[in-house]
């Protein structure tokens, strides 16, 4: 009942500006001055001199369909090769027939995600929380099979954009919680782990991601007994998802100072015990506050995962490479990589447009 | 008044320093169950800084506090069953502006005392009719007056059911034509048989309600006294001139 009531009273809408006609609107935005002119005509004239040759090559001169090269025109686009290829630009070299596999965990996520879009639902976080940790192993086994009579799929042969996914995913779904718990660490009042937290944080972010996933990939096997392997898949995961929660934590950490010490101290004179008094009153809020700091980090870090290329892992961006150089579509390297950027686009702008959906949504349930 | 009850509070040559600076300085004070207490004094006097002590929001350093039978330690287990008896209500309100009034009712009794949601959420109810805004039950905080958010933060703190009740300036953040709202809904609860421990410079309330008034200056208790002696004759200057600063305002 404590949702239904939220609604504001039914107030008077703000007038409505005068409407104005397209030529009105014209002049007031783009021609108010000559200075304003002058620009208008000068960026007008650049757009037309990049954008027209652009369409051109990319929609009107570009041959859509081929088995290879020879199909396509010369002076334009050839997404013959996005089009004859799409498969392994989703699914890396993760077996046709097995490929359903994979869209059907992609779909039971889908689907065990949708309580958490009802406005009624009440133990979302505990949903949240029980979907984080056992989603994963359940679609591991979809995605690499060895059971209930599904053929064995080595990691190696995930790729393209599901491995961006699986990638991005885990970062993602790790990040916020380590990185919570390394800002609590950071703040805590006991010194040991404080100094664990801030030299990991420290540590971590002084260093780029690459250097992280090198190290992953060639120094960790270095370390263990001989005979033990540790998955390169999962090494670049562990990597990822450290890199993140560094990141995070920080983003966290600028949440939790903007509490005021009331807070705090209301929450402990009611009795609530430190988990209890941050799990409900000061992260609720804290995270609240930070919403666009940990969504940029998440986008940041879905782009990073394009860096696992570089330790020989085939995600979306590896996929685009390794595809060009088929023989067959050499030299292709504009449209592939065109493509890998547009598929890297759709989900950070996904992304950040539902973010701005949740904070809208969250100021208007809070007003203070 | 009440005649003297239990020891609810004792507090014996209590020190506390915040760093070098010597805030309390051997404060002896005793409230006995259903006693009302008003504590009053200049700024940064070491008012506040008392009544923290007694449910361990600040720590002290030398002496003893017991409060509802329990020392005041830094035992975990100590400082949440004090707690648990102790409510406090605070000059800022500091009510959870992510919830609405009623969940922040709710909270502590569900996670603290493991009462069943229904079962707070009536309780709440019940608290929000005393404190005369029920009708805000699904409000968030920030939509509502100063003198209501304080009566909500009482009804909060009450919530928990508390054997004693401290206040800190509970009406110095409110508008003069809010504090009466807050002022009524701490009498009934005086009247009720609450043991209360009020720092505030309302001296009509000091005056209706108080068993004794407690003076402090610069860390120290100076005078104790019944409200019928403390205004008319107090016995040292200092009170004095406080009494002559604030009651002729
Ligand atoms: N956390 C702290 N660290 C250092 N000094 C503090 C701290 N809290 C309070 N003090 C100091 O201790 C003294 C007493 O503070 P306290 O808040 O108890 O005063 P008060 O009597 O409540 O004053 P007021 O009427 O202004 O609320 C003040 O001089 C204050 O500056
Ligand atoms: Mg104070």
């Amino acid at each position: 009942m404590a949702v239904a009531e939220r609604g504001r009273s039914p107030a008077l809408l703000p007038p409505v500006s005068e409407r104005l006609g397209p030529l009105a609107w014209l002049k007031r935005n783009l021609f108010s001055t000559w200075y304003n002119s002058l620009l208008t005509i000068l960026v007008g004239y650049l757009l037309y001199v990049v954008l027209v040759p652009f369409f051109e090559w990319a929609i009107l001169n570009a041959t859509f369909f081929g088995d290879s090269k020879e199909a396509c025109d010369f002076d334009g686009a050839c997404w013959a090769l996005i089009t004859s290829r799409l498969g392994q630009y989703l699914y890396g070299l993760y077996p046709v027939a097995e490929r359903w596999r994979v869209n059907a965990a992609f779909l039971l996520l889908i689907l065990a995600m949708v309580p958490l879009f009802l406005p009624r639902f009440r133990h979302r976080l505990l949903y949240a929380c029980g979907l984080v940790f056992l989603y994963p192993p359940v679609a591991y086994l979809f995605f690499a099979g060895g059971v209930f009579g599904l053929p064995f799929v080595e990691t190696a042969q995930w790729g393209g954009l599901f491995l961006t996914l699986v990638i991005a995913g885990v970062g993602i779904t790790a990040s916020l919680p380590i990185g919570v718990l390394l800002a609590l660490g950071r703040r805590s009042e006991m010194p040991v782990i404080r100094a664990l937290c801030v030299v990991f944080i420290e540590v971590i972010r002084g260093v780029p991601l690459v250097t992280i996933l090198f190290m992953a990939s060639v120094m960790l096997p270095l370390f263990l007994p001989p005979g033990v392997t540790i998955d390169k898949l999962l090494r670049a995961l562990i990597g990822v998802a450290l890199f993140a929660s560094a990141y995070m934590a920080e983003v966290v950490r600028g949440g939790l100072q903007g509490i005021p010490k009331g807070q705090y101290e209301a929450a402990m004179a009611l009795g609530l015990g430190y988990w209890q008094m941050m799990g409900y009153v000061v992260l609720p809020q804290a995270l609240r506050m930070v919403i666009p700091g940990i969504v940029n980090t998440f986008i940041g870090l879905f782009k990073d995962t394009a860096l696992v290329t570089i330790i020989g892992l085939y995600d979306l961006l590896g996929m685009s490479r390794f595809i060009i150089q088929d023989p067959k579509w050499l030299g292709l390297a504009a449209e592939s990589y065109l493509f890998a950027g547009f598929g890297f686009w759709v989900f950070c702008f996904a992304m950040s447009r539902y973010s701005m959906y949740v904070e809208k949504v969250l100021s208007a349930g809070e007003r203070r | 008044m009440s005649g003297k009850g239990a020891p609810a509070i004792v507090m014996e040559a209590v020190h506390k320093w915040f760093g070098e600076f010597h805030v309390l300085k051997g404060i002896d004070l005793e409230v006995a169950e259903q006693q009302k207490v008003v504590i009053c004094g200049p700024s940064g006097s070491g008012k506040s800084t008392l009544i923290r002590c007694i449910n361990a929001l600040e720590d002290y350093q030398q002496g003893r506090i017991v409060v509802d039978g329990i020392e005041v330690t830094k035992d975990v287990k100590n400082v949440e069953a004090i707690r648990r008896e102790v409510g406090m209500v605070f000059q800022q309100f500091n009510l959870f502006p992510h919830l609405t009034v009623l969940e922040n009712l709710i909270l502590a009794p569900m996670h603290v005392r493991h009462m069943p949601r229904k079962e707070a959420e009536e309780l709440a109810m019940q608290l929000l009719e005393r404190v005369k805004i029920p009708e805000q039950a699904h409000k968030y905080p920030g939509q509502l007056s100063g003198g209501q958010q304080q009566r909500v933060a009482i009804a909060r703190a009450l919530c928990m059911k508390p054997k004693i009740m401290l206040f800190d300036e509970p009406t110095s953040a409110l508008d003069p034509e809010m504090i009466k709202e807050v002022l009524d809904v701490m009498v009934e609860l005086a009247e009720a048989g609450m043991t209360m421990v009020v720092v505030t410079h309302e001296m009509g309330f000091a005056k209706s309600v108080a068993d004794y008034i407690v003076f402090m200056d610069e860390g120290e208790i100076v005078e104790i006294a019944p409200p019928s002696t403390f205004f008319t004759s107090p016995k040292s200057e200092r009170t004095r001139l406080f009494l002559s600063q604030i009651l002729h305002h």
